[in-house]
């Protein structure tokens, strides 16, 4: 089955499975492996991607379900070779350490920080509750993603 | 290679339905999507996810109608769903984490049915109806207790969609109260799960409806317990008569997450703190 849909802003075309999942799409055919699978069942976050502008888990989507949409992965954070805040936030709090769970936490508190610029910290991690990490023990994630928020608010 | 459909019309998707009764009906795929690899396949898939004309919120002649495709996440920013139907929302804001709710929706709980499905109890406490239609047979309103058969069973035909769910708006002065009793706040599959609407007339119970889920195959209304409490004084004896017939009316069983005599003593104290509330506001 044949499938038009934005890929990080450029249109692509691919011909695939109705039925296989986004992620393994972007993985495998877009060769795009920043999105990760840690549970492969919508639990741990790590397949996080935008569809329309909203955070979704990649392993859950049947690719065919992307026809005309709009799709961003990990890999659009970044802006000529320069980390978005959340990311340099991210390295310089020291929230992530393995790495497998970053990609998905980048993702989900990009999107986060744009729905709900001022959330507290409470609410921060209710809306980062999607996103597991067995490193970090998440302190270091949340500090990173308010002060990435603080950062925004003060540079307006 | 399975069939994907992709109808753009309700109409289409009905056609759809009733030409390929064997292909599986999906939207936001959070369940179908689970373990899906394992499974046997279907032969054909119909797309049901941004089907416009079964999404969205509205409200006409005293209801409130949601849309079957209407995400999580959609239904959550509605003023209309919060203001009305409180505990609509805190049960869905307790659903999974914000990448499901963006994703699932109200139909897809109905049709999965599950007994922790969280949305159910909410539904029948509501006294909810399930607008489903077939494409030779038109629409038919089904109540929701109708609409719950069973484990993993609901009363849709093979050639039935479900287009909207319609709950009517509460009398002034109606109460609403949800606990979800869990491990986790978020994301958690619940041990227990109760929803209670009720008002009173003076002293007496004029309205009530107490539903639960976890507790047996699937989500039950208690009509016995209603029925100790209908039309009675709400004083502490009609408490304890409606907590002893709890106790006895559902059967939850024991599994991993919890003893069913743990989960009783629960759900009679959750009782027990609703009608408390009630008769003391
Ligand atoms: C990590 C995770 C956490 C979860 N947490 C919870 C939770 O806390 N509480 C809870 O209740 N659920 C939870 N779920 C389950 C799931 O998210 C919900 O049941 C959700 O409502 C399913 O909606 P969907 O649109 O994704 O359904 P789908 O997976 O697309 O479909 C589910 C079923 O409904 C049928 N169906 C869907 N729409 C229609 C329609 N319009 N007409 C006829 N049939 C239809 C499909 O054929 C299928 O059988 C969780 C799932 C995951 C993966
Ligand atoms: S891999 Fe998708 S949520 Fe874990
Ligand atoms: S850094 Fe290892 S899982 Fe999060």
């Amino acid at each position: 089955m044949k499938i038009d849909f934005t890929l990080n802003g450029e249109q692509r075309e691919i011909d695939v499975t109705p039925m296989s999942r986004l992620l393994d799409v972007l993985r495998c055919d877009f060769e795009l492996t920043g999105s990760k699978e840690g549970c492969g069942e919508g639990e741990c976050g790590a397949c996080t991607v935008f569809v329309d502008g909203k955070a979704v888990n990649s392993c859950l989507i049947p690719v065919a379900q992307m026809q005309g949409r709009e799709v961003r992965t990990v890999e659009s954070l970044a802006s000529n070779e320069m980390l978005s805040d959340v990311q340099q936030a991210l390295i310089k709090f020291g929230g992530t350490q393995c790495g497998i769970c970053t990609p998905g936490i980048a993702m989900m508190a990009s999107a986060a920080l744009e729905a709900e610029p001022n959330a507290s910290r409470a609410r921060m991690r209710e809306l980062m509750a999607g996103n597991l990490c067995r490193c970090t023990g998440y302190q270091l994630i949340i500090d990173a993603v308010i002060s990435a928020a603080e950062a925004r608010r003060r540079h307006g | 290679m399975a069939d994907f459909l992709q109808p753009q019309t309700l109409h289409a998707a009905l056609e759809a339905r009733a030409a390929h009764p064997d292909y599986l009906p999906i939207a936001g795929c959070t369940d179908v999507m689970v373990g899906f690899s394992h499974q046997a396949q279907p032969t054909g898939f119909i797309d049901l996810f941004g089907l416009a004309e079964i999404q969205g919120i509205c409200a006409d002649d005293g209801h409130i109608s949601i849309g079957a495709a209407t995400t999580y996440g959609d239904i959550l920013k509605d003023p209309l769903v919060y203001e009305s139907f409180p505990v609509l929302s805190e049960a869905i804001r307790e659903i999974g984490a914000v990448q499901i709710q963006e994703r699932g929706t109200l139909g897809g709980n109905l049709g999965t049915c599950s007994p922790v499905g969280d949305t159910l109890p909410v539904l029948l406490a509501l006294d909810a109806q399930v607008h489903v239609a077939s494409s030779k047979r038109g629409s038919r309103l089904v109540p929701i207790n109708d609409f719950i058969v069973g484990y993993r069973k609901n009363a849709l035909a093979e050639d039935e969609l479900i287009v909207e769910i319609k709950m009517p708006l509460a009398p002034e002065g109606t109460q609403q109260y949800w606990r979800k009793v869990g491990t986790r706040r978020a994301q958690s599959i619940s041990k227990l799960m109760m929803c209670v609407v009720g008002r009173l007339n003076g002293k007496d119970v004029e309205h009530i409806r107490i539903a639960l889920g976890a507790v047996a195959a699937a989500p039950m209304r208690v009509e016995k317990t209603e029925a100790v409490l209908a039309g009675q004084a709400l004083h502490e004896e009609t408490i304890l008569a409606a907590q002893d017939t709890l106790a006895s009316e559902i059967t939850p069983i024991d599994d991993v997450r919890s003893s069913a005599v743990y989960r009783k003593e629960v759900a009679c104290n959750l009782l027990g703190r609703f009608l408390n509330d009630l008769g003391g506001a």
